[in-house]
């Protein structure tokens, strides 16, 4: 199953867990997922149903493109990351 | 305004009249004044080398000569180096070296190049980068152009050899 | 043919495995480019075109009080003025730019103030006239009135309690909790990893230092530039030198608040962008100068322009704090970073803290990072934007580490290198990458293997780490009947990309690179492409190029399947030939020129969005010489080692470690915005902002690693931007090793470094 690893920021929010193992397939299903769990959280994380201008999402050590559309593997990692760009 | 001058010159062999006013440089009058756009503006002030000229054999600043100073002087610009049919030895060696990545600076560079072999055949690499010190790349580190510049010495050893 | 010669340096190692990739072809521009024919952005001429110029505010910090434009208006010759009030309001929308995101509000007023100016350079305003000399004087004949404010520098004055605000709407943002209080702290990031405590407990030795670093500028030769026709029917062109098309098109549909399909930009040549050039400044000024005058209107900026009002990159504090076993093994690692945003938030302080500790393995970790407004520029991306400052502090750390334990640098990055399962500090854990193996190609090079001497020379070791981007990119290639391909694609080519992009077109279809004509094209003649940068072209418009090319096998497949008469499951392509049963054969050129009679046009389409750039590394090794007596520091020698995965077009990648080094020795021994204290930049011109000239270096001699990524079909990692990163702690820790100063600020110039030799006598 899947793991969702949080930031440190957050981690109030998760009772201070820093990964949560979730059943999701896709990123939206994750944050939903976590949502559930730990009210407030998809706030953090969300605007307007995309991820927030400025954070990326990356599963498996790629930053994904396909936002909250990218699709997880039973052993997949999900970080949550500063969007950053190159020069 | 002061009235417009006319200025004569000679620019890659052919003589040339244009009309400028007193407090236009010689880049400007290229560039805007006689569409010739090869010779390159990047700081306006002498310390980039990409409007690098030939004036009467010297290589100078075009953005610090002012187009009146041109009146009866004999001028080369990038646009005079290849001949007729293909390019000029300097041209293919920084093509064959690739000794320029954004190319801003080459013809720059390459009029520098040039004014630098007509004085010095058989420049060192000490010497080259010595002459070439007031053309700026921002893109290649220099290595290539150097090398490009030693690969046109050696090849014209070879011709003459 | 002509090829590019060899160069000192390792010869990479695809030689065999492919035709025309690892080859050194001729680049396909390259005849327009040594002859002056090829037109940059600023050899824009169009008919009627007036040229424009700008006001700029002379204070780093005030209240715009009033703007009155009248006198500039009545000059006779001036067509138009504009001011922020002609642009549309901006909302505090944010526009994703497929690489980052920007503040749409931030980025209008960046563009043309509204009731405040933020650092000296901020435009103002804006004039069209019959000529530039006109303009200029139009230019100083707008008045107006500032309430000066005091200007805040540098990061830790901006973070105090009572330091004046240059905001009235910023509050920290901490993974979306914003704080109550107004501040210049946009944004603080956080990472941790293992129990940082308990690393530091388990040290043996522990060594903690505070760095500043000094805001710095990409230094492009050619000035920014747009040129722009708001034509009758409303549709508006931009011709630019930019490295992104489509980025500047969609920032400048938002600004002017039109649909992006009316805005139409042109690529021009590009001299130089290392990241400067995506921002856009001009093309919306010029668009509504061009629909008052309804000319086209062109606006070119100085160098003074460019230096003070551009992005230039961070200005920093970073402390480090590293502890390590006796038998060199990294226990801990901690970082505090600050990082100048410029006069609006978005510092590259997030890719700084993801790349500060991401060379090695670090059990126990523990990363801050603060994004700072100041009263400069508005920072943009530069060349591995972040990294090269981080690296300076954590390379001088590992440095004396590695001096305090007695242990040899290369053999201590080996013991503790980042590689495939390790886990970095911001989380995600590494794929198959290539350090171990730059590290010991510098290790085992002649230039390590052979011993300096001579009077306060020293060597110095460094190695860098950046992410690269994939992105997306399109691609489009038509065969003609000649056996050629013409291949259109978008991505703005800054250092010879095009050829790379048509060898990899090249390779797949089994044609010389020779036979390909690679054209960059307007937003108007193909898809969406995203940047140039992020050391993504090669990589994602590569794969596009590839993609076109497996299209047009399976067309050309197809025809020959129709030719002959025969199943097409039983044809193949191979070896740039369409093989059939019973021996039928016909090579590219063959099937071409069939195809051009029988059937439809083939033309190949490629659309990617490659998810796995893989991340790269380098390792450099520099000897210098230190004038005890001005400071004065020669470079020697310098070796750079990098991963390029698989090097495309050799030249190139050697080209793009040699210009990065450089850069990165400007940054390291010479290169700063100097600023008196009423927040003018003292320096902003070529002369006095000193970057490397070819008198102030030696050869740069480059080692091609090539550790193929696995997630690409040619295997091509980027490589422009990590040349940069390594550069200044190498060069510091050369200094150290030449004559026992320790540098902990950059840059390194004569004046700084002998006030530390004489402090040390």
């Amino acid at each position: 199953m899947p793991t969702a690893f949080i930031p440190p920021a957050l981690r109030k929010l998760t009772g201070d867990n820093d990964r949560i193992t979730i059943e999701a397939h896709t990123v939206r299903e994750a944050i939903a997922e976590l949502e559930h769990k730990y009210p407030g959280i998809g706030a953090r994380l969300t605007a307007d149903g995309a991820i927030k201008p400025g954070l990326a999402v990356a599963v498996d050590g790629n930053v994904s493109s396909q936002g909250m559309l990218q699709k997880l593997q039973p052993d997949s990692e999900l970080h949550f990351l500063p969007a950053i760009g190159g020069g | 305004m002061a009235k417009k001058r006319v200025v004569t010159t000679t620019i890659n062999d052919r003589q040339v009249e244009f009309l400028c006013q007193p407090r236009q440089t010689l880049l400007e009058s290229l560039r805007d004044v006689l569409n010739m756009t090869g010779t390159k503006e990047g700081c306006t002030n002498g310390n980039c080398g990409a409007c690098t000229v030939l004036m009467d054999g010297r290589p100078v600043d075009s953005c610090l000569v002012l187009a009146v100073e041109a009146e009866g002087a004999h001028l080369e610009t990038i646009e005079g180096v290849a001949p007729s049919d293909g390019l000029d030895p300097i041209q293919t060696a920084f093509l064959e070296n690739a000794a320029l990545q954004c190319g801003i600076c080459t013809p720059g560079f390459i009029m520098a190049t040039k004014s630098l072999l007509a004085s010095n055949p058989h420049p060192t690499e000490d010497e080259i980068r010595f002459y070439l010190a007031g053309n700026l790349c921002r893109c290649t580190g220099y290595d290539k152009i150097v090398r490009a510049v030693l690969d046109v010495a050696e090849s014209r050893e070879e011709v003459s050899a | 043919m002509a090829t590019v010669g060899k160069t000192q340096g390792q010869e990479p190692s695809t030689n065999g495995q492919y035709k025309v990739i690892g080859t050194r072809p001729i680049r396909h521009d390259g005849v327009d480019k040594v002859t002056g024919r090829a037109r940059y952005g600023g050899d824009t001429r169009l008919a009627g075109m007036l040229p424009g110029a700008m006001l700029r505010s002379p204070h780093a910090h005030a209240k715009l009080i009033s703007v009155d434009t009248s006198k500039a208006e009545a000059l006779p010759g001036v067509r138009a003025v504009v001011t922020s009030a002609d642009l549309p309001d901006a909302t505090d929308k944010i526009a994703n730019l497929g690489e980052g995101s920007v503040n749409l509000k931030h980025l209008s007023d960046n563009v043309l103030a509204h009731d405040r100016v933020l650092y000296r350079g901020h435009a103002i305003a804006a004039v069209a006239a019959d000529d530039i000399h006109i303009a200029e004087e139009a230019v100083g004949l707008i008045e107006v009135e500032y309430e000066l404010l005091p200007p805040v520098m540098n990061v830790l004055d901006a973070m105090k309690a009572d330091a004046p605000l240059l905001h009235d709407d910023i509050k920290t943002n901490d993974l979306g909790e914003t704080a109550d209080q107004l501040s210049n702290i946009a944004t603080h990031i956080r990472f941790e990893k293992g129990d940082i405590e308990a690393g530091f407990a388990a040290a043996d030795v522990i060594v903690e230092r505070e760095f500043h670093t000094a805001t710095v500028h990409q230094g492009y030769i050619e000035p920014h530039n747009a040129t722009a026709l708001w034509n009758a029917d409303g549709h508006i062109t931009i011709w630019m030198s930019t490295q992104g098309t489509f980025t500047a098109r969609q920032q400048t549909a938002e600004l002017l608040d039109v649909p992006v399909s009316r805005v139409k930009v042109v690529p021009m040549e590009i001299g130089g962008g290392f990241g400067g050039k995506i921002s856009v400044y001009l093309p919306p000024v010029a668009a509504i100068l061009s629909k008052k005058t309804g000319r086209p209107v062109q606006l070119l900026m100085s160098r003074t322009d460019v230096f003070e009002a551009t992005g230039p990159t961070s200005g920093s504090t970073i402390r480090v704090k590293m502890g390590a076993d006796s038998k060199g093994r990294i226990t801990a690692a901690e970082a505090w970073m600050a990082y100048e945003a410029g006069a609006y938030p978005g510092s590259p302080v997030g890719a700084g803290a993801m790349c500060v500790f991401a060379c090695y393995d670090v059990p126990n970790g523990k990363v801050d990072g603060f994004d700072v407004v100041v009263n400069k520029p508005r920072t943009n991306a530069y060349r591995a934007p972040g990294a090269t400052n981080a690296a300076f502090a954590t390379e001088t750390v590992v440095d004396e580490i590695c001096e305090k334990l007695k242990l040899d640098p290369a053999e201590f990055r080996i013991n503790n290198a980042a590689k495939e399962g390790v886990r970095r500090i911001d989380g995600p854990v590494f794929p198959r990458v290539g350090m171990i193996e730059t590290v010991e190609a510098i290790r085992d090079s002649e230039h390590y293997q052979t011993p300096l001497e001579g009077k306060h020379r020293g060597r110095g070791f460094a190695t860098g780490f950046w992410f690269n981007v994939g992105l997306k990119s399109t691609a489009q290639a038509t065969v003609n009947s000649d056996g050629t391909v013409a291949l259109i694609e978008g991505s703005t080519d800054i250092g010879g990309s095009r050829a790379g992009i048509a060898m990899q077109l090249a390779e797949t279809l089994g044609i010389a690179a020779e036979d390909v004509v690679p054209t960059v094209v307007d937003t108007d003649s193909i898809g969406y492409t995203d940047v140039t940068g992020g050391s993504r072209v090669t990589f994602a418009t590569g794969w596009a190029a590839y993609l076109a090319a497996k299209d047009i096998q399976g067309q050309l497949i197809e025809r020959a399947a129709k030719i002959w008469d025969c199943d097409v499951a039983k044809i193949d392509y191979k070896d740039g030939a369409v093989v059939g049963p019973d021996g039928k054969r016909f090579t590219f050129k063959e099937i071409a020129a069939e195809a051009q009679t029988v059937g439809e046009p083939v033309i190949g389409r490629g659309s990617a969005d490659p998810q796995e750039p893989g991340g790269a590394f380098g390792t450099h090794l520099v000897d210098v010489e230190v004038d005890i007596d001005t400071g004065k520091v020669t470079v020697l020698r310098y070796t750079a080692a990098q991963d390029a995965g698989t090097a495309i077009h050799p030249a190139y990648v050697e080209g793009q470690i040699q210009g990065g080094v450089v850069q990165g020795i400007g940054w390291g021994l010479n290169e700063e915005y100097y600023y008196d204290d009423k927040g003018t930049m003292r320096n902003s011109t070529y002369l006095d902002y000193r970057m490397p000239t070819s008198y102030d270096l030696p050869m740069i001699d480059t080692i091609i690693v090539e550790v193929p990524n696995p997630g690409h079909p040619y295997g091509v990692r980027g490589v422009g931007e990590v040349p940069i990163v390594p550069p200044p702690a190498a060069l510091a820790n050369a200094i150290y090793n030449a004559i026992g100063t320790r540098m902990l600020e950059l840059p390194m110039s004569p004046p700084k470094l002998l006030h530390e030799i004489l402090k040390q006598q």
